[in-house]
């Protein structure tokens, strides 16, 4: 048999244990930590990457983290009139509307990753709506009223999402069917959808449109135009944060959904219906991402591609979950996004590097972002130099 | 003694974050022993056996196997040393047989032959009395074959200490005996022993010496034969514990619910329930005995409505009987409906029919009180859902096995989870966390329930105070059946018997109280009636005052049919 040789005498050098619990600002002081990391990690490949920061590295590297800065504020520009920061505000608030969508279904463990074509829906929706009437108050002395078209294309987003949202909501509820990939799924019909109806719409000479509709964006007075539809874009989706706020944790609906999401076993027991549940809670997530689609058509693009969303939908997932669910903590990691998405493409444009390396940099330091959540979790216990134990002794 | 020592441990100190588990534990093992760990739950005996095998590492403290120091840091520098753990949850694969269970992971250097295992295996069955045939598979055992599967794989690969964990919770009064008869042969055999366990009969059944636990802190040893229950009791709850049970006689008792002819399948289309019928009564606390998974879960989740039942039916009856109506549960039509069916009568006998009267004068008599039910109110349970029956007026409460997985929500705190059963009401869409609250504070003042707040996830609570939350909870709702299955499971004795004082305190209510318990000892002191279940069947339904351990262990294993011909 085996002697004790395969036993060696020294305790292994590290070992994990869970953390009972971890104040609050220690967790962020890891995170934090996290991110300092990643942007140091993330300024080594660019340095080993990017020719043009070797050649003159201590500016170059200045200049590299210099860029974040310069992504959400252009220097010298009063605020009112400072297009990047407006930018960054702007890029936050529909980021943020898309990861709110998001969270009702999450919390309810109910895994939609078809957000980004939900959205999407909502634009074809409200650009539908524009495709018909505003030609035609045009050509036919009609006059659409304003309001009457904002409310129509309105509408028809939250219509078309809620229907894009509800078909795996049904399928899960009464069939079980697998919710991640068929709301995956649905986000590949949704634009080659919208390739149809562009296909269908393309004017006479066969170039593809970028339509452009007047009267369709709203007005504050004494604004710059483009300040004007952001602002009414942060006032908007602050509302609908502070609005889910309350709807989640102070509703019977919020309520139900945590049951659910804690335990479909605990629901039935109290006598929740689990089907109506994920149904209803599906439609709320897909009235959310018709208000977002409503405010990319109505409220910026004025016009519809397939990639509109530009992947909002699925970085909202992680803006929902790095927040906990927590619809005022998606603030905050909304905006840090932003601010790495922002920065790395003001990199990329800087130093003159492939349109992919902005994703390269924000993929790093995610990555130490949520890598740290397993060290908020757990804790290394090292070997402790000397083992001696207190009264121990063998004869 | 002048035995040698075979394992000791000096200075072991384990924590879990801030919980300390095992705090500087020595202690000693002889060969050819049997050691019994004795503790309540949660005072640390799995956690120091399990550094002994290897699955955690201590945190400070070391150990010595034959007076040479060892490090154990993983299960295989265990078997190495010859130590050996059979878990509580068996760690078997389904699709192998017995030998291919025991042969999988053993290194021997040779070529694999099944035969010779099969012999090898058949040889340490007979050395120490086990019965087993080595080319079962798992999945066509029993419980405690599979247990005897555990213990020959650790013989196999030549332990000479076994740990053995709380052995004998799934077993019966029969197989722990047997259990208790190989246990002795392998300390015969020089062998030694380590049995973890909360049950004090056993300890003094089969032990040698008891070491006790609290806490996580290793109070004493001492020798089995100077120990008695009391004394252990005392040791390990660190005061002098009443451990009696007062049943009261039921007063009153009238069948509650009645199930007729229940039959229930799985998911997998397993029959789980075959033709159950009995009844439970008010004022009297029905028990449930069986080997786990007999079916008893499935039974009070077709009570409850959780369950799609096949066929049979659920017959309620609820106490009407002289008894005033009132509008709470009714609408002015249902009462003029019911009047016309014949079921009031006022207080001379004489029967109420409401004829040519108006709605005003109707509402006026109700509420007077003057108007009486003449029969008790009867109602099918069978395919109602949970709502459906609330909705219905009927108080059914229920305290499920999966405490946290089922009965309440962990990420939420007291609070909320006061409201699982009770949040829909009043129209408003918006909660109401007032009258809650005010549950919360009220359980956590007269139960007991040590708890940092009301807003703290039950989740962090330990699990007695789980327990008292949950229990609370459906007490307060005013049940006219409670049905608890396993309440004490995993609880400090404390804490078990206030579950048991609080059964009993319902019944007198005259509540009908249906209790599923694994412990037979307390299913006979505590309850009136014990119906035994033998996978979904009924075996036999006796007095709790007359029956005896050994003839409740033998229905647990015997089919209908055999019990049938025993009895006649």
């Amino acid at each position: 048999m085996n002697d004790q040789k395969a036993t060696s005498l020294r305790e292994p050098l590290f070992h994990l244990t869970k953390r009972a619990s971890i104040s609050s600002a220690v967790a962020w002081l890891i995170r934090l930590a996290a991110v300092i990391i990643g942007l140091a990690v993330s300024g080594l490949i660019a340095f080993l990457l990017i020719e043009k920061l070797r050649l003159n590295p201590k500016e170059g590297i200045a200049k590299f983290y210099r860029c974040f800065y310069e992504g959400i504020w252009t220097e010298g520009k009063p605020f009112w009139e400072n297009r990047s920061i407006w930018k960054f505000l702007k890029d936050t608030a529909m980021l943020l509307c898309i990861a709110l969508a998001v969270t009702p279904a999450f919390k309810m463990k109910f895994w939609n990753t078809g957000a980004e074509g939900q959205t999407l829906m909502g634009i074809l929706g409200a650009i539908t709506v524009a495709v018909w009437l505003v030609p035609q108050a045009r050509n036919a002395s009609m006059s659409v009223p304003y309001w009457t078209l904002q409310l129509l294309m309105f509408g028809a987003a939250v219509l078309a999402s809620t229907v894009w949202a509800l078909i795996p909501a049904i399928f899960k509820a009464v069939w079980n069917t697998n919710e991640t990939l068929f709301t995956l799924m649905m986000n590949y019909v949704a634009m080659n959808l919208v390739n149809m109806m562009l296909f269908i719409w393309r004017p006479k000479d066969f170039t593809l449109p970028s339509m452009n509709f007047d009267k369709l964006s709203f007005q504050f007075e004494n604004l710059k135009s483009f300040v004007n539809n952001y602002l009414v874009i942060v006032l908007a989706v602050l509302a609908l944060t502070f609005i889910l706020f309350i709807y989640l944790k102070y509703t019977k609906h919020g309520y139900e959904i945590s049951v659910v999401g804690e335990s479909v076993r605990t629901a039935q027991y109290s006598g929740i219906s689990v089907k109506k549940v994920i149904i209803r809670t599906m439609i709320v997530s897909g009235i959310l991402c018709g208000v977002a689609g409503f405010l990319f058509a109505s409220g910026l693009n004025k016009t519809i591609k397939p990639d509109d969303v530009g992947g909002n939908g699925f970085t909202a997932i992680l803006v929902s979950w790095l927040a906990k669910f927590n619809p005022f903590g998606m603030i905050v990691t909304s905006a840090l996004i932003t601010v790495l998405n922002l920065g790395s493409a003001e990199i990329s444009s800087d130093f003159d590097v492939s349109s992919a390396f902005p994703n390269v940099l924000v993929g790093i330091i995610l990555f130490f972002v949520i890598g740290c959540e397993f060290f908020i979790n757990y804790k290394i216990v090292f070997r402790k130099r000397s083992n001696r134990v207190k009264g121990a002794s063998i004869k | 003694m002048n035995k040698k020592i075979a394992l000791s441990m000096r200075g072991i100190t384990k924590r879990f974050g801030s919980v300390l588990a095992n705090n500087n534990v020595n202690l000693d093992v002889y060969q050819g022993e049997v050691l019994a760990i004795l503790g309540e739950n949660g005072c640390g005996k799995t956690t120091l056996m399990n550094m002994i095998a290897g699955i955690y590492f201590p945190d400070e403290g070391k150990i010595y196997k034959e007076d040479k120091e060892v490090v154990i840091r993983s299960p295989k520098d265990a078997f190495d040393l010859k130590i050996g753990m059979i878990h509580q949850h068996f760690k078997l694969v389904d699709l192998f047989t017995a030998a291919e269970n025991i042969v999988l992971g053993v290194e021997e250097g040779k070529k694999y032959n099944l035969k010779n295992v099969n012999n090898r295996v058949r040889e340490i069955a007979d050395k120490y009395g086990f019965h087993i045939d080595p080319e079962k598979k798992i999945y066509d055992m029993s419980v405690s074959e599979k247990q005897t599967v555990e213990i020959i794989k650790v013989l196999y690969r030549g332990a000479d200490i076994l740990i053995l964990d709380e052995p004998t919770a799934v077993l019966t009064p029969q197989e722990i005996d047997r259990l208790f008869e190989v246990l002795r042969r392998m300390k015969e055999d020089g062998k030694s022993i380590i049995i973890i366990t909360h049950k004090l009969h056993e300890v003094l059944a089969v032990s040698d010496r008891v070491a006790i636990l609290r806490k996580g802190e290793h109070v004493a040893t001492v020798d089995t034969r100077d120990a008695t229950e009391s004394s252990l009791t005392e040791m390990m709850v660190g005061k002098k514990v009443e451990l009696n049970i007062d049943r009261s006689e039921p007063v009153n008792p009238a069948p509650r619910i009645e199930i007729q002819h229940l039959s229930l399948k799985n998911a997998e289309g397993i029959d789980v329930l075959k033709d159950v019928s009995f009844i439970a009564n008010s004022g009297e606390i029905l028990g449930i005995a069986g080997i786990a998974g007999s079916g008893q879960k499935e039974l009070l989740e077709a009570i409850t409505g959780l369950q799609p039942t096949s066929t049979g039916d659920i017959i309620f009856t609820n106490p009407k009987k002289d008894k005033p109506v009132s509008f709470f549960h009714k609408s002015l039509a249902r009462v003029k409906f019911l009047a016309k069916q014949g079921a009031f009568h006022d207080e001379f006998g004489n029967e109420v029919s409401f004829n040519g009267l108006g709605a005003k004068a109707i509402r006026r008599l109700v509420n007077n009180g003057k108007v009486l039910f003449k029969e008790d109110e009867v109602m099918n349970l069978r395919h109602k859902t949970p709502l459906q029956i609330r909705q219905l007026g009927i108080h059914l409460s229920f305290v499920p096995e999966d405490r946290l997985g089922m009965g309440l929500v962990g990420s939420m705190g007291i609070t909320d989870n006061m409201m699982l059963r009770s949040y829909r009401k009043g129209a408003s869409g918006f909660l109401n966390r007032r009258k809650p609250k005010q549950l919360a504070e009220s359980i956590i003042h007269e139960l007991e329930v040590s708890t940092p707040g009301v807003n703290t996830p039950v989740r962090k609570l330990s699990g007695g105070n789980v327990q008292k939350v949950l229990v609370g909870r459906e007490i307060a709702f005013t049940p006219k059946v409670l049905m608890a299955a396993y309440p004490v499971r995993g609880l400090d004795i404390n804490s078990s018997y206030t579950i048991y004082h609080l059964l009993n305190k319902q019944k007198e209510k005259g509540v009908a109280v249906i209790f599923v318990g694994e412990d037979l000892d307390v299913l006979l002191a505590l309850c009136d009636r014990i119906l035994v279940i033998n996978s979904g069947e009924i075996t036999g339904i006796v007095d709790a005052r007359r029956a005896t351990k050994e003839e409740i262990g033998l229905m647990m294993t015997q089919t209908k049919d055999a019990s049938k011909e025993g009895n006649s």
